[in-house]
C-alpha cells in the first residue's frame, strides 16, 4: 500500500496546485512576461534576438521554475501535513518525489509547452519548435528536482525564496549549459543530440538524488 | 571514533585549543610573509615571459588550493556531524566556511589582477575561473543557510546536507563548465604545461603551508568564538530565568 500512499500524495498535490489559489499558473505569466521584456531591453533587431534569444529563454525558464519552490514544502510543513506523512510510515523520500513530480506536472510541463511560443517570438526558427519543446520538458525537470533540494532546505525559513535561489542556482549549472547548447545547436543546424542527452543525464541525476537530499532536509525541519 | 570523541567535549576543546588557534595564525602569517612577500618579491626569479607580473601567483595559486581544501574539510565535518551528531563538527564546518569563502574570493581577485596585464582583461569566462566562481556561490549559499535558520540544530543539519549535496555535484558542475568552455573557446593566452622550476615552486609551497596554518588557526579562533557565544547566551538565559 506504500506506493498507494505516495500516489495519493501525488494526486492531492496536483489537485491543490490546479485548484483556485494554487498559483500553478503564475510562473507561466512570469515566464511569458520576462521573455517579452527581452526585446524591450535588447531592441527588436531579429538577428540580435536570434543570437541572444535561446540563452535568454533558457535562463527565464530556469528562473520561472524557481517560483513554485518556496511553497513546495513550506505549506505542508506549516499545517502539519508533513508530520502526518512522516507519522504514517510512508518514506519521506517518496513524498518528496511525489510532491516535486506533481508540481512539475502542474507547472513545469505547462512552462515547457509555452516555451515554443516564446521561442518563435524571439525569432527562433519555426522548424526547431518540437525540439525546443522537448528540451524544455527535459530541462524543466532538472530545474524542478534540483530546486526541490533548496525548497526542502529552506522549508522552515520564512521568506525563504531568495535562499532557495542562492542554494539551487549552482546546481542548475549542468542543465543550464547543456539545455542552452541544444537550443544553440538547433538554431545553428549543428548536432543537438549529444547536448540533449547530457541535459537528460542532468535531469535524471536530479530526479535520482533530490528525493534523498530533500527527505533528509525535511526530517531535520520536522524535528 | 576514539580520536573524534576526544574532541567531542567543548570544555576540553576550549582548554587545549587556545595556543593552537593563535600559534597557527601567527605561523601562517609568518610563512605567508616569508614565502609570499620576501621570497616571492625578492629572491624568486622573474618569469621568462610574464616578467614580474607572474609573482602574484604565489598568492593566487595556493588560495585556489585552499578553496578546495576548505570545502573538503567542511564536507568531512558535515559528514561527521550528520552521522554522529558530533557537536564540535558543526561548529568546525560553520567556522571554516567564511574562511574558505575568503580564500575563494582572494583567488578570484588575485586572478583578476593577474589577468589584466597578461590576458589584457580583468575577467575571462575561462572554464576554471567559472568553476571557481560557482564554488564561491556554493560557499555563499552555505553561509546563508546558517544565518537563515532560527535554531542552531536545524541550521546545522540543513547546512551539512547542502555541503554534501554540493560536493556530489561539484565534479559534474566542473565537467559541465569545462565542456561549455571548449564549446565557446575564445582566444586565451593561458599556456599549460610550462615546467615551473624549483625557484617558483618553493615560495608557492611555503605560502600554501602558510595559508593552511592560517586556515587552521582562524578556524580555531572562529570555533572558540562560536562556543563562547553559545556559553554567553546560555548564561544570559539562566540569569533572565533567575530574575524572572
Amino acid at each position: 500500500m506504500r506506493l498507494g500512499g505516495i500516489g495519493a500524495a501525488f494526486a492531492r498535490e496536483l489537485k491543490l496546485a490546479w485548484s483556485g489559489g494554487g498559483g500553478a499558473a503564475l510562473p507561466l505569466g512570469f515566464f511569458a512576461g520576462a521573455a517579452s521584456l527581452t526585446p524591450l531591453a535588447l531592441g527588436p533587431d531579429p538577428a540580435l534576438l536570434q543570437t541572444a534569444g535561446p540563452g535568454v529563454m533558457w535562463i527565464t525558464l530556469a528562473l520561472s521554475s524557481l517560483l513554485p519552490m518556496e511553497r513546495l514544502f513550506q505549506a505542508d510543513l506549516e499545517d502539519g501535513t508533513l508530520d502526518a506523512y512522516a507519522g504514517s510510515g510512508m518514506a519521506l523520500e517518496g513524498i518528496a518525489f511525489a510532491k516535486t513530480l506533481a508540481h512539475w506536472v502542474a507547472t513545469g510541463l505547462p512552462l515547457a509547452l509555452i516555451s515554443p511560443i516564446l521561442w518563435i517570438m524571439l525569432q527562433g526558427p519555426v522548424e526547431t519548435v518540437p525540439l525546443v519543446a522537448l528540451t524544455s520538458v527535459v530541462g524543466s525537470a532538472a530545474f524542478f528536482f534540483f530546486g526541490s533540494i533548496g525548497a526542502a532546505l529552506a522549508a522552515g525559513v520564512r521568506r525563504g525564496g531568495m535562499l532557495i535561489a542562492l542554494v539551487a542556482l549552482p546546481l542548475y549549472v549542468p542543465a543550464m549549459i547543456f539545455g542552452a547548447a541544444v537550443l544553440y545547436a538547433a538554431t545553428g543546424g549543428e548536432d543537438w543530440s549529444s547536448p540533449l542527452m547530457l541535459t537528460g543525464a542532468a535531469s535524471l541525476f536530479g530526479v535520482a538524488i533530490s528525493p534523498f537530499a530533500a527527505a533528509m532536509a525535511l526530517r531535520a525541519a520536522i524535528d | 571514533m576514539a580520536v573524534l570523541s576526544v574532541f567531542a567535549n567543548p570544555h576540553r576543546f576550549m582548554a587545549i585549543s587556545k595556543p593552537f588557534a593563535w600559534g597557527f595564525t601567527a605561523l601562517g602569517i609568518a610563512l605567508i610573509l616569508w614565502g609570499g612577500v620576501y621570497m616571492g618579491l625578492f629572491t624568486a626569479p622573474a618569469d621568462a615571459r610574464q616578467g614580474d607580473a607572474a609573482r602574484i601567483m604565489y598568492m593566487h595559486v595556493p588560495s585556489m588550493w585552499l578553496c578546495l581544501f576548505a570545502y573538503a574539510f567542511m564536507c568531512g565535518a558535515s559528514f561527521v556531524s550528520l552521522i554522529w551528531r558530533h557537536a564540535l563538527a558543526d561548529v568546525a564546518a560553520r567556522s571554516a566556511a567564511p574562511i574558505g569563502a575568503a580564500f575563494t574570493a582572494l583567488g578570484l581577485i588575485t586572478g583578476s589582477i593577474w589577468g589584466y596585464p597578461i590576458w589584457g582583461t580583468w575577467w575571462e569566462w575561462d572554464g576554471r575561473i567559472t568553476s571557481v566562481l560557482i564554488m564561491f556561490f556554493i560557499y555563499l549559499g552555505y553561509i546563508a543557510i546558517w544565518q537563515a535558520m532560527d535554531t542552531q540544530q536545524k541550521a546545522a543539519r540543513a547546512a551539512a546536507i547542502l555541503c554534501l549535496v554540493g560536493a556530489i555535484n561539484l565534479p559534474i558542475i566542473h565537467f559541465s563548465v569545462e565542456w561549455w568552455n571548449t564549446l565557446h573557446q575564445t582566444a586565451t593566452f593561458f599556456t599549460k604545461g610550462d615546467n615551473a622550476g624549483i625557484g617558483f615552486k618553493v615560495p608557492m609551497y611555503i605560502v600554501a603551508l602558510g595559508y593552511l596554518a592560517l586556515f587552521g588557526g582562524l578556524t580555531l579562533v572562529n570555533m572558540r568564538a562560536d562556543i563562547l557565544k553559545t556559553r554567553a547566551d546560555m548564561m544570559l538565559q539562566r540569569k533572565m530565568a533567575m530574575a524572572g
